[in-house]
């Protein structure tokens, strides 16, 4: 298998096909591959010798867009990217304008913004667990998680009215105040989590089929890992301790205890143990944050129009997927001249070559699902 | 003249019958396994399933038998068209003519053949060539790699099956479905206590030949969209998902003749039990309650009208299983609650498969292959000897059957414990890594 790895080429159009390999076409349509990633595999029977991604199916523009847009106008588009994950993204371009400024949010935005962001990663955690149960063949899990999500979801749903495309943050701050019950509610859903999360585990952790399936799966190691620029979970499970809210603090993570959990082989079951962690661990910092809410105003002093100083910034969080950066260059007018955005899931997906060759055709699925793209990020 | 036709035919008026009944009825009931399904499978996922055609999504199985119907009929432009069509055909035909040999009771029975068992066996087989002729001839790599992961694993299970029901065939001594049932009423006990890991064995085997989850890697719609049916639609599309719930009825209905004692109720000779002959009754009038209290409830007039149907029809059968208790001419006991008693095990059995699938992931073709091979055939040969030794023990050295049974269980099972504590220890290394 080892060979399989090495000495095939990695451009699968121009290696000749030996007399026992095809070559099949997975999506854009394919109920797994997470929405329209194309994936072209060279088999030889069910053995992986080769693959290519193709994506761009989903491309709209952000990036361009983001040009002809004034800062506040462009916010609402960035929830379009990972759209399971909107809260996060809204936070890092909200804080990379801040920063470009040399405004900072008040202390009492910075702690909601905190727990909406984790309550959001324990979300994209979940659909992230319910497909990927869903792409090994169970087919349980995924209403469960589901049912989970949608508390969220609700909460999101009373704090600014929408659900899956939120635009919660403004730059500057928060546009809306916390409503009343809100402590109390994320308390209920947190404690509720800690049992919800029990029953994912009965299901999973300990089951021959599902640690069969993932052990030993996708392999990365931690050189390679880093050396492809894969970050969050897929980083972490290879056995790399770095989280940009450990390393580099924003909004008010260094307020807050929690662990970093890591893995050792860097397999889909250690990336699967690092997730489920990470949602105990968000619920952990959400649990801290709603007993000590500063008060005090939710929008920074900034003006209506912003027009921040000629110059660049690059500010990145840690979103469910890895290190979202934003890369913004300002000319001094109201319009950035030059957003660039760092996607994880984009970057992470380089390693997907590296972990499917030499496994079958049923581990590409588990791997498409472990590396928890989703395409609206990938192709922006 | 006329008189001699009419006597040539009569033996075969009733078997033609049943045959006919089969036949219409089949495709409906299939409808409403399928509709259970859904609904079991929403119960454990926390949610309602079917629920807009009919009262509780009762009409469910019609409107999509309709839908499939008036489908268009679409066939890949490079197909071998008379292949193509002839696959969901051959599908269908091997799982309705495996019933044909089936007891559904002592009296329901199109032919009670000496070599009833090898029949079904054989004929069922045949479904294969519907799955492989079908994934070659819709030219999609998809399917072919669907059909060439269903023969493999057809191929390697049946053996297991194969060897488990040996296991109880040797402790019936004959083939006849009708003559299995007999002499586990004679012995006053079902196979599956005298033999529980042939039981296990056929259990798990069965599930991999109807290409159930977590063994349904041929048709896996996360990997292979749809396996050999990937370039199906309508119709034919219905032909091999009909051909899939009758193959689960009969492996269930193979089972249940085999090792759950057919269509003996529990107990069969225990005089002191006799009340158990009240339990069909019972259910049905239990049901037609439940329907008849839901009836007012329905938000809609036609609902109201069709729970109350249903709630009757409940009523009506539980008259027809009653009569035979209070003695009405003309109604046989041994076979209305024959018919009772099988199709409840039956379905059962086949809420064993719904419970697994949504239960487990699904198991990699490999790892498939691996079970198979180097565990279910070899304890599944084990056993068969373990149990031919008991019945040696028992003619020759008048061991007593149950004694000499439960050694040779209990020595078959520690085989099997070794294999698979050799299976973790001497696991070949996983594939990939840097």
């Amino acid at each position: 298998m080892g060979d399989a790895r090495t000495t095939a080429s990695p451009n699968i159009e121009t290696t000749v096909l030996g007399a026992d390999e095809i070559i099949i076409n997975m999506g854009p349509q394919h109920p797994s591959t997470h929405g329209v990633l194309r994936v072209k595999l060279k088999l030889d029977g069910e053995k992986v010798v080769g693959s290519e991604c193709i994506i761009g199916y989903l491309h709209r523009g952000v990036e361009k867009i983001a040009e002809h847009r004034n800062y506040q106008q462009f916010a609402p588009y960035v929830d379009r990217m990972d759209y399971v994950a909107a809260v996060s993204n809204g936070l890092g371009y909200c804080e990379a304008v801040e920063k470009l400024m040399g405004a900072e949010a008040p202390p009492r935005a910075r702690v909601i913004r905190t727990i909406l962001t984790e309550l959001q990663r324990i979300a994209s955690h979940l659909l992230w667990l319910g497909t990927h149960a869903l792409d090994i063949g169970a087919l349980t899990p995924i209403f469960y998680c589901f049912r989970e999500r949608e508390e969220i979801l609700k909460i999101f749903e009373k704090y600014c009215g929408a659900r899956l495309t939120t635009h919660a943050f403004r730059i500057g701050g928060l546009q809306y105040e916390a409503y009343d019950e809100m402590e109390k509610e994320v308390e209920r859903f947190c404690k509720d989590l800690e049992h919800k999360i029990d029953e994912y585990e009965a299901l999973l952790t300990e089951n021959r089929i599902w640690v069969g399936r993932t052990k030993g799966i996708g392999v990365l190691t931690a050189q390679e890992a880093m050396d492809l620029g894969a970050t969050g979970p897929v980083l972490r499970a290879s056995g790399v301790k770095w989280d940009v809210r450990k390393a580099m603090p924003y909004a008010a993570y260094d307020q807050y205890k929690f662990e970093i959990p890591t893995g050792q082989n860097g397999d889909t079951y250690d990336r699967y143990i690092v997730r489920i962690q990470e949602m105990r661990q968000s619920r952990r910092i959400c649990l801290q944050a709603i007993q000590n809410i500063p008060s005090g105003p939710i929008m920074a002093r900034i003006g209506k129009v912003l027009k921040p100083p000629p110059g660049e910034v690059y500010h990145s969080i840690e979103a469910p997927k890895g290190e979202l950066g934003y890369y913004i260059v300002s000319d001094g007018t109201t319009q950035p001249y030059r957003v660039r955005i760092r996607p994880p899931s984009f970057v992470n997906l380089q390693a997907f070559d590296r972990m499917v060759r030499g496994h079958l055709v049923a581990d590409v699925v588990a791997i498409i699902g472990t590396i928890d793209i989703v395409l609206g990020e990938v192709d922006r | 003249m006329t008189h001699s036709l009419v006597e040539f035919f009569k033996p075969h008026i009733l078997p033609l019958l049943y045959a006919l009944v089969i036949v219409l009825v089949l495709p409906l009931i299939a409808g409403y396994v399928v509709l259970l399904e859904r609904k079991v499978m929403a119960d454990m996922q926390v949610r309602l399933g079917p629920m807009r055609v009919g009262p509780h999504g009762l009409l469910q199985p019609i409107a999509d038998a309709l839908k499939l119907l008036l489908k268009e009929d679409i066939i890949p432009e490079n197909a071998d068209l008379w292949i193509f069509w002839l696959a969901p055909v051959l599908s269908v035909t091997a799982a309705m003519l495996a019933m044909a040999a089936l007891p559904f009771g002592p009296a329901f029975q199109i032919a009670d053949l000496n070599i009833g068992l090898l029949f079904i066996l054989g004929i069922s087989s045949m479904g294969i060539f519907g799955i492989v002729l079908g994934g070659w001839a819709s030219n999609s790599h998809y399917s072919l790699l669907g059909a060439l992961r269903s023969s493999a694993q057809l191929v390697s299970y049946e053996t297991a099956a194969g060897m488990a029901l040996v296991s109880a065939l040797l402790l019936a001594g004959t083939l006849s479905m009708h003559g299995i049932v007999e002499l586990q009423a004679q012995q006053g006990m079902w196979f599956v206590f005298e033999a529980p890991i042939a039981f296990f064995i056929y259990l798990v085997a069965s599930i991999a030949e109807t290409n159930r989850a977590p063994f349904d890697l041929p048709e896996a719609e996360s990997e292979l969209v749809a396996g050999y049916m990937t370039e199906y639609s309508g119709f034919r599309w219905a032909l091999y998902f009909l051909a899939e719930y009758a193959n689960m009825i009969v492996v269930g209905s193979i089972a249940t003749t085999l090792f759950l004692g057919g269509w003996l109720r529990p107990f069969p000779n225990v005089p002191a039990l006799d009340f158990l002959d009240y339990v069909p009754i019972l259910l049905m009038l239990l049901t037609a309650g439940y329907c008849f209290w839901r009836a007012p409830r329905q938000p809609v007039k036609v609902q109201k009208m069709f729970l109350a149907a249903v709630g009757g029809l409940c009523i009506l059968l539980a008259a027809i299983l009653a009569a035979p208790v209070f003695g009405v001419p003309y109604f046989s006991k041994a076979a209305l609650h024959g018919a009772f008693w099988f199709l409840l095990k039956v379905f059962l059995y086949i809420y064993v498969f719904m419970w697994l699938r949504f239960t487990f992931p699904r198991y990699r073709f490999d790892q498939l292959m691996k079970l198979g091979w180097h565990f279910m055939i070899p304890v599944a040969i084990v056993n068969v000897m373990g149990i031919g030794l008991a019945l040696v023990l028992n003619r020759q050295f008048h061991w007593g059957l149950a004694p000499a049974l439960l050694v040779m269980n209990v020595g078959v099972l520690l085989v099997a414990a070794w294999l698979a504590w050799v299976g973790e220890r001497y696991e070949t290394p996983v594939v990939g890594g840097a």
